[in-house]
C-alpha cells in the first residue's frame, strides 16, 4: 500500500462546543471605575503626574512614563466620538459561541476630561446618521440591574 | 561564553487566588522590585522579555496585557510563551549579543482559568485530546511508567512531598508550607493513581522577575553578580506513545551540555544545591537521575538515604519547590531566583551554608518533554 | 559581543486558503524541508529552533513541543515565540539572537498559520482585554477602519489612492507562485466595487486568510558563507511594541512604534537617507490604507505625502523603491508565518533568488512586521557585512 492521495477523503476534526471557562479579576483600579459606575452613573479616570493626561478605565501605571498612578478624577458621563465603525460582517462571539447580532456599531469615545478613548458600542447603525465629532451619552442599565461590568453600561447615545 | 550575571530578582507571595490584582499589577510589582534591587532605573534596562501563555490568561496575544507594566513601552521587547527557564535563556541570549542588560519577567494566574482544560489543550487534538488528557492524567501515565520500571515506591514518592512542604516552611513566599507524614501522603485522596492528592502541585498565583547583566554593566549594579556559568535545553518527542517516559533523554541532553559549559565534570560533588522542577513528587527523583545526580532508577534512593535533604550531602528544592507554589511558566524562573538566591546568601532560613554552584531547571511541555538546565555560580 | 548573522537559506508553502490535506506538523515540515534544501543542510545541522504562531487560530496549547515531529525540534533546543501579528518578525529576530549570542551555529525560525481551522475573527476577539475590551471590539478591521478614516480626514486620502495599494499587491502577487492570490489582478474598479466591511475598507482593501507556513535558516559569519554564495546579512534588527490599551493609540500623530523602531533600526544600520539607500522594502501592511499611512512613519516620503509616492509609481516593480514584489500580506496572510515572510522574501532579494519577483542590483532590503496594539518590527538586511 501506498500514500497516494487519489481516493481520499479529506478529513477534519472538531471540538464542537468546548468550553473554556476563565474568571479574570478586574483588580483595584478597575472594580473602583465600575463601583463608580453603579453608585454615580459616572466615570473616573486617573492622572499621571508626569505626563498630566487622564487616562479611562484608571490603571496602576502610566505606560508612557512608567510612573505608578493614584490621582483618581472624577469625569461625566458624557464624551465625544473621535472614530466609529459599522460592523457587517458576521463572526462567533467568543464570549457566547453563537454568533454576535450585527449590524453594530462600535465606537471610540474619547469621554470628557479624559485623555485617551474609550471603546464601547453606539446605539445607532446607519452610517449617515454619526460623524465623527458629535457627542455622546453613556446609557447604564437599571441600578438594580447592574453586574459591576462593562454590561452596565448598555451603549452610548448621540445627543442630537 | 561571555561572562553574564543575574543582578536583579524579584519574586510576588505565591497564592491560590490573587483576587485584586490584575496580571499588569503583578508584572509591575516585580518589575520595579527587580530594579530596585539591581540598584537600576527604568534607563538602565536595554531589552525586555515578557513571559506569558495564551491559554493560562485567556487571552490571544497574552503579553499585550502586560508590556507596558514591564517598563517596554519604548524598549526593545520579545515574549517566550513558555516556562520561564527557556524565556530566561532567551534574555541571556539577548545580553550576550551586545545589550548590557535584560529585563525577563512572567507571571501565571492558575485561579482564572480551568487547569484541566487548559492543559487538556496541550495534547493533539486529532489524536489526543478527545480521550481527556490533560497535566495530571498524563503525569500519572509517566509516574506508572517510571515506578514500574524501576521500583520506584510511592512512599519513596511521598517522603519528597514531606520534604519539601517542610522546606517551604523556611520560604516566606511559598504558597504551601506544611508539616506533613509519609501516612499523610499516602492517606490523601488518590487523584490519578498513582498520583495522590499531596503528590500534586497546587493552583497558584504570582510573577517573578530577572535582570541579566553583562560583566561592564554588572559592576553597576549594587548587587553579588551571581555568573551564568551554563545554560543549555532540549526536547524530547511530542507523543506520549514516542518516547520512553521513564528515560528523561532531552534533561540528559540538556544537563551534559550545561555542565560542559560550565566545566562540570562530576555534578554530584561540584554542584552544592538542586532546583528543580517538581510538580508532582515523582519528578523529582526522575529528574535527579536525568541530571545525573544518580544513577536509572536509584532517585528514589536519594531520599531515603538522606541526601536531599536540608542539611543533606546536596540538599534539592530548599524553598518548598514547584510542589509548594506552581505558578506556571513562573516557576522556572522562580528556579533560577531561588538559585541566585542561594549563591548571594540571600536564602534566610533556607539558605545553604557555603553555596558556590547551583543547578536552576525548568520544564515545558506534556511530562517534561523539554527540560532547561542552568548552571549558576558566586565566582 | 554580537557575533555576525546572515540568513543562508528559506522555504515557504504555496499558501491556499484551505490546506485539507496536511496537519499543522506536516504543513511545518513543508516549509522547513524546503528552507534545508535552499540552503543545502540536513536538519541535523540545525542546532537550535524557534517557532511561532498565534495560539487561538489552531488551539493548541504548546506549539513549540507539540511541533517536533513536523519542525525538526527532535532532542534539539526548541522555544516559541508569539507576539500576535509581529509573530513571524520577532521569530526572526529571536534567531538573530540565538546566533549573535555565540551559543548556536546554525538556526531554524519558523512561523506557520492554519487560519482555516478556526473562527478567525472570534480568535482575534480574545486578543482584546476580557474586562474593557472584549464586549465591543469586533477584530482588526473596525480599528484599522478608524485609523484609516483618520488619515483621509486629516491628508484628505481618498479610497482611490488606497485602492492603488491593494491593486499593486496584486500585480507583484503574479510573479510569485507562492502567494495566495497569485495570477489574480485586480483594478481599481474592481477594489471600489467590493463589498463595505467597514467604511472606508472594502473587501479588497484587506488581506485574506491563509493556511501557510514560512522557515528561514540564520547562520554565524563562520559558516554563513559556507553556506550560501550570497548570505543576507543582518544588519540591525529594532522592536516597539508601544502601547498596551486599544484606548491609548494616537491616530493623529502616525504609527508611533513604527517611526521609533524603524528610526534605530536605520541608526544601528548606517542608514542616513532610506529612501535612496533602501533597494527593496517588504512590508507588512495587512491593509491598503497602511500602504498611504505607514510609509510616512518610516520616512519614505513625508506626512501626507503617501498617496503622490504611490501613484508615482516609486513603490512598483521598476521604481525607485519597489515595495512588496511578493505581493505583501494582501496576497497572503498566514498570521504566525506573515512577518516571517516578509523577513524570508527580504532575504530573498539580496541573496538574489527572487526569480520573476527579483528586484535588479538589490544591496540592502527592509522587513517589517505588524501587529497586536499597534506594534512594529523592523529588520534591515544586506549584501554588506555590518
Amino acid at each position: 500500500m501506498t500514500t497516494e492521495k487519489k481516493e481520499i477523503e479529506l478529513l477534519t476534526v472538531s471540538s464542537s462546543d468546548l468550553g473554556m471557562p476563565y474568571e479574570w479579576s478586574i483588580g483595584k483600579y478597575g472594580s473602583r471605575f465600575f463601583q463608580e459606575i453603579k453608585g454615580h452613573k459616572r466615570f473616573l479616570g486617573i492622572r499621571c503626574p508626569k505626563c498630566k493626561r487622564v487616562l479611562v478605565p484608571p490603571r496602576r501605571i502610566c505606560g508612557r512614563c512608567f510612573q505608578e498612578l493614584d490621582e483618581l478624577v472624577e469625569l461625566s458621563d458624557t464624551g465625544t466620538i473621535m472614530a466609529f465603525s459599522v460592523v457587517n460582517y458576521p463572526f462567533i462571539d467568543p464570549a457566547t459561541g453563537t454568533q454576535r447580532p450585527i449590524p453594530y456599531t462600535y465606537g471610540y469615545i474619547n469621554i470628557d476630561g479624559s485623555d485617551n478613548i474609550f471603546s464601547h458600542i453606539i446605539n445607532e447603525t446607519d452610517e449617515n446618521k454619526i460623524k465623527v465629532g458629535m457627542k455622546v451619552r453613556a446609557v447604564f442599565k437599571k441600578r438594580e440591574e447592574m453586574e459591576g461590568n462593562i454590561r452596565d453600561i448598555k451603549y452610548f447615545e448621540i445627543i442630537r | 561564553m561571555d561572562k553574564i550575571a543575574i543582578v536583579g530578582a524579584s519574586q510576588t507571595k505565591y497564592v491560590r487566588r490573587k483576587k485584586s490584582e490584575i496580571f499588569y499589577d503583578m508584572v509591575y510589582e516585580v518589575t520595579t522590585k527587580a530594579m530596585e534591587d539591581a540598584g537600576y532605573t527604568l534607563e538602565d534596562i536595554d531589552s525586555v522579555i515578557t513571559i506569558s501563555n495564551d491559554f493560562w490568561d485567556g487571552r490571544t496575544i497574552s503579553c499585550m496585557a502586560v508590556q507596558e507594566a514591564a517598563g517596554a513601552h519604548d524598549k526593545n521587547v520579545s515574549t517566550i510563551e513558555g516556562d520561564g527557564a527557556f524565556g530566561a535563556f532567551y534574555g541571556a541570549m539577548r545580553v550576550l549579543s551586545g545589550f548590557g542588560t535584560t529585563l525577563v519577567v512572567a507571571h501565571s494566574k492558575g485561579s482564572e482559568g480551568d487547569l484541566k482544560v487548559i492543559t487538556n489543550a496541550m495534547f493533539d487534538p486529532i489524536y489526543h485530546r478527545p480521550l481527556g488528557l490533560d497535566a495530571i492524567s498524563s503525569s500519572a501515565l509517566q509516574a506508572s511508567v517510571y515506578m514500574e520500571r524501576y521500583g520506584i515506591t510511592e512512599q519513596q514518592c511521598a517522603l519528597v512531598s514531606v520534604k519539601n512542604h517542610k522546606n517551604a516552611k523556611n520560604n516566606p513566599y511559598a504558597q504551601l508550607p506544611m508539616d506533613i507524614t509519609v501516612d499523610d501522603v499516602m492517606r490523601s485522596k488518590k487523584i490519578a493513581d498513582p498520583i495522590k492528592l499531596l503528590d500534586c502541585s497546587p493552583i497558584s498565583d504570582g510573577a517573578a522577575a530577572i535582570i541579566i547583566a553583562n560583566e561592564e554593566r554588572a559592576k553597576k549594579a549594587k548587587t553579588k553578580p551571581v555568573w551564568i556559568k551554563g545554560i543549555a535545553h532540549c526536547s524530547d518527542a511530542y507523543f506520549l506513545g514516542d518516547r520512553d517516559l521513564a528515560d528523561p533523554v532531552s534533561l540528559k541532553d540538556a544537563s551534559k551540555k550545561a555542565y560542559t559549559m560550565a566545566e562540570i565534570k562530576d555534578p554530584v560533588s561540584e554542584i552544592d544545591v538542586v532546583e528543580l522542577y517538581d510538580a508532582f513528587s515523582y519528578m523529582e527523583p526522575l529528574w535527579l537521575e536525568g541530571m545525573g545526580i544518580c544513577d536509572a532508577g536509584q532517585g528514589g534512593q536519594l531520599i531515603e538515604k538522606g541526601i536531599t535533604v536540608m542539611g543533606g550531602k546536596l540538599p534539592v528544592n530548599p524553598s518548598g519547590g514547584v510542589l509548594s507554589a506552581h505558578p506556571v511558566l513562573v516557576a522556572g524562573l522562580v528556579r533560577i531566583i531561588e538559585a541566585t538566591l542561594q549563591l548571594r546568601g540571600e536564602g534566610g532560613a533556607h539558605q545553604i551554608k557555603g553555596a558556590k554552584t547551583v543547578l536552576a531547571h525548568g520544564i515545558n511541555g506534556p511530562c517534561g518533554q523539554s527540560h532547561c538546565v542552568w548552571i549558576l555560580g558566586s565566582e | 559581543m554580537a557575533r555576525r548573522v546572515a540568513i543562508v537559506g528559506t522555504g515557504q508553502t504555496y499558501h491556499k486558503s484551505h490546506r485539507l490535506d496536511v496537519n499543522g506538523r506536516e504543513l511545518i515540515n513543508e516549509a522547513v524541508t524546503r528552507a534545508l534544501a535552499d540552503c543545502e543542510l540536513s536538519i541535523a545541522d540545525i542546532d537550535a529552533i524557534i517557532i511561532g504562531n498565534m495560539d487561538h487560530f489552531e488551539s493548541i496549547n504548546y506549539v513549540d513541543t507539540w511541533s517536533v515531529e513536523g519542525s525538526g525540534g527532535y532532542m534539539k533546543p526548541i522555544m516559541k515565540v508569539t507576539t500576535g501579528g509581529t509573530t513571524g518578525a520577532s521569530v526572526a529576530i529571536a534567531a538573530y539572537y540565538h546566533v549573535a549570542s555565540g551559543l548556536f551555529d546554525k538556526v531554524l525560525a519558523i512561523g506557520w498559520e492554519k487560519n482555516s481551522e478556526s473562527d478567525t475573527t472570534a480568535a482575534i476577539v480574545t486578543c482584546s482585554d476580557p474586562i474593557w475590551d472584549r464586549f465591543s471590539y469586533s477584530g482588526a478591521i473596525p480599528s484599522l477602519a478608524t485609523e484609516a478614516s483618520a488619515y483621509m480626514e486629516q491628508y484628505g486620502a481618498t479610497q482611490e489612492d488606497a485602492a492603488r495599494v491593494a491593486v499593486r499587491e496584486r500585480s507583484h502577487a503574479l510573479n510569485n507562485p507562492y502567494a495566495q492570490m497569485y495570477n489574480r489582478p485586480i483594478t481599481i474598479q474592481d477594489v471600489m466595487e467590493s463589498a463595505m466591511l467597514a467604511y472606508p475598507i472594502k473587501l479588497l482593501d484587506v488581506c485574506p486568510r491563509t493556511d501557510g507556513a514560512c522557515a528561514v535558516v540564520f547562520a554565524a559569519e563562520r559558516v554563513a558563507e559556507k553556506i550560501a554564495v550570497n548570505p543576507a546579512w543582518v544588519k540591525s534588527c529594532s522592536v516597539r511594541h508601544t502601547t498596551t490599551w486599544f484606548g491609548d493609540v494616537d491616530y493623529d500623530t502616525g504609527m508611533l512604534s513604527l517611526q521609533r523602531a524603524s528610526k534605530e533600526a536605520f541608526a544601528n544600520a548606517g542608514i542616513k537617507n532610506p529612501v535612496e539607500e533602501i533597494d527593496v522594502a517588504e512590508l507588512y501592511l495587512p491593509y491598503s490604507y497602511a500602504g498611504l499611512k505607514w510609509i510616512e512613519a518610516i520616512g519614505f516620503c513625508g506626512p501626507g505625502q503617501g498617496p503622490k509616492f504611490i501613484w508615482d509609481g516609486n513603490t512598483d516593480m521598476g521604481g525607485k523603491l519597489p515595495i512588496n514584489p511578493s505581493g505583501g500580506v494582501m496576497c497572503t496572510n498566514c498570521i504566525g508565518a506573515t512577518a516571517l515572510l516578509r523577513v524570508a522574501e527580504a532575504a530573498i532579494q539580496v541573496m538574489g533568488k527572487g526569480d520573476a519577483r527579483q528586484v535588479p542590483d538589490v544591496k540592502t532590503a527592509m522587513a517589517t512586521g505588524f501587529g497586536g496594539c499597534w506594534w512594529s518590527d523592523v529588520v534591515i538586511l544586506s549584501k554588506e557585512k555590518p
